[in-house]
């Protein structure tokens, strides 16, 4: 089962659950993600020790999902 | 226009006037630190030894243009430590607990010790070995003779000490350049400098950033 979790003040949310062969969970799951991205979050997909990728699609392969707020120089 | 290209932080799109930080930029970065330095603190020391030569009862003023010497890159490696100081807030424990959960799944058992008792993630990259914190980072050059200083923050306040820890985490995985880019520079120097400035529950991580670090070249 995949995972899409946004970090926010609670720690982080599960937003969604889906499975590659269910199509309606990862219909939602979709539609979820899209509607973190239209609120200013920004997906990532963890790739092991030191390597992360920025993604504005939902890969529906992946195990886990991450939305995170922008970043700025402080 | 797409500043940060594929793969690119988005964040670069904010910053788009800065040249992306790479080996170059960040050698050059420190030379010009060190040349301010040297041209912040000389200036003191030849007026100190003037003063001595020309009449040593001005000794007096002579050791207050020493001190201002040693003040001056003093204070810049002061404002190079804070970047790494816990920020506190009020946040719910039972969120950063979570929180914490979450950031100890996204690193190894070595940087999750180290964490638990600093504070700081390590990260090893290829500009130099990274010191992750929640509103800066630290990163020691190859060689670990000179740490450059980052402010950089998540930009929701509400977010628990180790989810913000995370989002740098996870920015610094995707686009290590691009993150040196958005990180506004605090300090950039020497790092016994920046050691003698920290506080000392953080020392053991910049220490085991510096044997990472030494080990690079």
């Amino acid at each position: 089962m995949s995972r899409l979790i946004r970090m926010d003040h609670t720690g982080h949310t599960t937003l969604a659950q889906w499975s590659v062969d269910d199509e309606p969970s990862v219909q939602a799951a979709i539609e979820a993600f899209r509607a973190e991205l239209d609120r200013g979050y920004f997906a990532v997909v963890s790739q092991g020790e030191g390597q992360a990728e920025h993604v504005r699609e939902l890969p529906v392969d992946a195990s886990l999902v991450i939305l995170r707020r922008p970043i700025a120089g402080g | 226009m797409d500043v940060a290209g594929a793969g690119g932080l988005p964040e670069l799109a904010n910053v788009y006037w800065r040249p992306r930080a790479s080996e170059l930029t960040l050698t050059r970065t420190g030379r010009l630190w060190t040349l301010s330095t040297v041209a912040h603190t000389v200036p003191f020391l030849g007026a100190a030894g003037l003063l001595i030569a020309l009449n040593p009862l001005t000794f007096p003023v002579a050791l207050v243009a020493l001190a201002h010497a040693w003040i001056i890159p003093e204070v810049y490696a002061a404002r190079g430590s804070n970047v790494v100081r816990r920020r506190g807030g009020t946040h719910h424990r039972g969120a950063e607990i979570v929180a914490l959960g979450l950031l100890g799944d996204l690193i190894g058992h070595v940087p999750r010790e180290l964490h638990a008792r600093t504070g700081l993630v390590l990260e090893r990259g290829e500009l130099g070995v990274w010191l992750v914190a929640e509103a800066g980072a630290v990163l020691v050059r190859p060689g670990a003779r000179r740490v450059h200083c980052y402010c950089v923050k998540a930009t929701d306040p509400k977010l628990p000490a180790s989810d913000r820890i995370a989002h740098l985490l996870l920015a610094l995985r995707t686009d290590e350049s691009g993150f040196a880019t958005v990180a506004n520079l605090a300090f950039s120097g020497a790092r016994w400098r920046l050691r003698r400035r920290l506080p000392k529950r953080i020392r053991p991580a910049l220490d085991a950033a510096t044997v990472a670090a030494a080990a690079i070249r």
